[in-house]
């Protein structure tokens, strides 16, 4: 698939470093024979059954399947939430298959940005805050927290938001926080689980929008968990599990544009969910 | 992440639930302010009982008359038989023991007083021309009497402050009569005013006559419970009680084998015993006080328990972005310390305002002691870190993958 990333280099927001879309890049993604058994009392549940996988620098990758077929244990093992029982998991050059939970934290910190269903946020905390908190496990100094954290919102169209509250703002905005969040470190790899499962159509379209520009403008690998068909075709490429493993891999002929889409959708005044 | 980072994250998370933060420190501020106050009124009334002695004078001893403890039954004072105290005796301590400057007798007959239309009840003590000296007690106006007044038996006077405002109000006592049991008496002194004693009790409702008029005109009675003996210096009180009691059981014939029927004690000793009883009284205070910082250090592991409880999915969030479990459980232990040394702070502030307070409201003497404060804020940051460490290791034992699934 290592077509699908050459794009052409666009014009990038100063600060942002970029994963460049070289051809010959390491994968951002190794996998390579995992398994992964979980022992519930007497019980061995086989979860996954040796998936092996590659995504390389700047792909945007849909993983599907049905639930009981090993996506959500393939997501927690590429967010580093979790071990393998067997098979080694290089991500970005680097071996975090047997690594200790320390180890681990510090990978999830440098190199992973993470988009949950639930949006995730914490509460009574202003969006500005939120978005800081990965650099303060970082260790960025309080100017440059400030200053990253004002531009990731700017980049998700919450410019004006940044004081409000989880509470005070809607589904999508929510979730546009946590996107800001997960840019915000320079991650390798954002990995997205269910991101629209709790938005509207139109709301979900709109977070896809923002996925498809980062990704094809500053080149951020993505790693999308959905199950829903429609969401994946924003894609370039659609893996799907089963049973605990790859059923298929194929890239996607001609993803859908959220971009055009949103010009041609109807603004639902039912909710504020976009920003004036 | 640097320890300053985890600090201002732990100060947010406090801050966040403001409410919660102040009533979980409430149990501190109450404990550490009540452990304060308390020892501050348990110090005032040692110093206040300090005070007292020292203005007694350390070189005082007193003689009595009976044994205090005779095979281990303790007989007392009282009117029963104890006929072993004589003037002779006195006169002999004066005159044969070097190291006893003065000696006065303590002779006490309860009576009524009259002067003019005005009469008080009052204790009138019959003691010799040098009891103002002995305990450094200065006569305010007139003159005490003199030892030749002493020694004829003259009907003089000397009258506490207590019985001057109510005998003699709005006019001069000296040099006026008033009848001591019908005995017609002249007063010439007034004693200086001594306020209270410890036990509340007043020490200006008193009068003095000489002694030999009190045994002699008043009670009847040549007999002597108690004498004051001043030694000639601090130091030499304890040589001062070893011969006299040499020379009492010597003038009493008393054999090797037989006990003393007559009692010594030394200031100093006197004053030890009340400083160790009010020592234990502050301890059992600051125990008390102590109970209740215990309790508000529960208060906090309960409270802290239950944040973490509530705030699994935060630390869901914070472990998936990249938080150490150290991190965690530092944030988790330092918003304990946060409340419980922040409590204590509070806690110091309002226990020095009580300690201020009390005297003014209850009358009590406090002093506020530095031992205390610092020994609160140390213990309250001691119960911040001892009852959160559980419930930091339980939120740093958290597996982020559980805690972010948690509802």
């Amino acid at each position: 698939m290592s077509t699908t990333f050459a794009v052409e280099p666009q014009e990038l927001q100063p600060g942002v470093a970029l994963a460049m879309p070289v051809p010959e890049a390491q994968p951002v993604i190794q996998l390579d024979h995992i398994h992964k058994i979980y022992t519930m009392g007497d019980v061995e549940v086989h979860a996954l059954r040796g998936v092996s996988l590659t995504i390389r620098p700047g792909e945007f990758v849909a993983i599907m399947g049905a639930s009981g077929s090993g996506k959500s244990t393939t997501m927690n093992i590429l967010g580093c939430l979790d071990r393998p029982t067997r098979g080694t998991y290089i991500l970005d050059g680097e071996d975090v298959s047997q690594m200790s939970k320390d180890e681990r934290a510090d990978i999830r910190c440098q190199k992973i940005g993470f988009v949950f269903q639930g949006f995730n946020l914490l509460s009574r905390t202003s969006a500005l805050e939120n978005v800081e908190l990965p650099m303060l496990y970082l260790g960025v100094d309080s100017a440059q927290r400030h200053a990253r954290a004002m531009e990731a919102l700017a980049a998700v169209g919450l410019a004006g938001r940044e004081q409000n509250h989880p509470n005070q703002l809607s589904g999508g905005q929510q979730q546009r926080v946590a996107v800001a969040r997960s840019l915000v470190n320079h991650p390798a790899l954002i990995l997205a689980d269910e991101p629209t499962g709790n938005l509207d159509s139109r709301t979900s379209v709109e977070v896809m929008e923002i996925f498809q520009r980062l990704n094809r403008e500053r080149g951020i690998t993505l790693v999308l968990v959905t199950h829903e068909h429609d969401i994946a075709e924003y894609a370039d490429r659609i893996i799907v599990f089963k049973d605990g493993k790859i059923k298929s891999d194929h890239a996607v002929e001609n993803p859908r544009n959220a971009a055009e889409e949103l010009k041609n959708l109807p603004v639902i005044s039912d909710d504020d969910d976009d920003e004036e | 992440m640097t320890l300053l980072m985890i600090i201002r994250v732990a100060f947010r998370a406090l801050v966040r639930n403001k409410m919660r933060a102040a009533l979980t420190m409430l149990g501190i501020i109450i404990g550490v302010s009540a452990v304060i106050a308390m020892v501050s009124i348990g110090q005032g009334a040692s110093a206040s009982v300090q005070a007292q002695i020292e203005s007694i004078g350390t070189n005082l001893l007193f003689v009595s008359a009976g044994a205090q403890n005779v095979g281990g039954v303790r007989s007392g004072t009282g009117d029963t038989g104890t006929n072993t105290l004589t003037v002779e005796d006195l006169d002999a301590i004066k005159r044969e023991v070097p190291s006893v400057s003065m000696v006065t007798p303590n002779v006490n007959a309860r009576s009524q007083l009259v002067a003019g239309n005005m009469n008080w009840n009052t204790s009138v003590t019959g003691v010799s021309e040098q009891y103002p000296e002995i305990r450094k007690w200065p006569v305010a106006t007139g003159s005490f009497f003199t030892d030749a007044e002493v020694r004829t038996a003259a009907r003089v006077i000397v009258i506490g402050q207590t019985l001057a405002d109510n005998l003699y109000p709005g006019t001069d006592p000296i040099g006026q009569d008033i009848r001591v049991a019908n005995l017609p008496f002249r007063v010439v002194g007034v004693m200086a005013r001594k306020g209270q004693d410890p036990q509340g009790r007043d020490q200006d409702d008193v009068a003095f006559a000489p002694y030999t008029t009190v045994q002699k005109k008043v009670l009847g009675r040549d007999r002597i419970q108690i004498a004051f003996v001043s030694a000639i210096s601090q130091d030499a009180t304890y040589t001062a009680q070893s011969q006299i009691t040499d020379l009492l059981r010597q003038r009493h014939k008393l054999t090797a084998n037989e006990p003393n029927d007559f009692t010594v004690r030394n200031m100093t000793d006197v004053a030890e015993a009340a400083n160790e009883t009010s020592k234990t009284m502050t301890i059992l205070l600051a125990c008390i006080a102590g109970v209740s910082l215990l309790v508000g250090g529960i208060g906090i592991m309960n409270i802290m328990l239950v944040s973490v409880t509530e705030r699994t999915r935060e630390i869901g969030i914070r472990m998936a972005i990249g938080a150490r479990s150290s991190a965690v459980r530092t944030q988790f232990l330092i918003e304990s310390i946060v409340l419980s040394v922040t409590g204590g702070m509070i806690g110091i502030i309002l226990g020095v305002v009580l300690s201020l307070a009390i005297p003014a409201f209850l009358g009590w003497p406090t002093l506020v002691s530095m031992m205390a404060i610092v020994g609160s804020v140390l213990f309250s940051a001691a119960v911040g870190i001892f009852f959160g460490y559980y419930p930091a290791r339980k939120a740093a034992a958290l597996d982020p993958i559980d805690a972010l699934r948690y509802e």
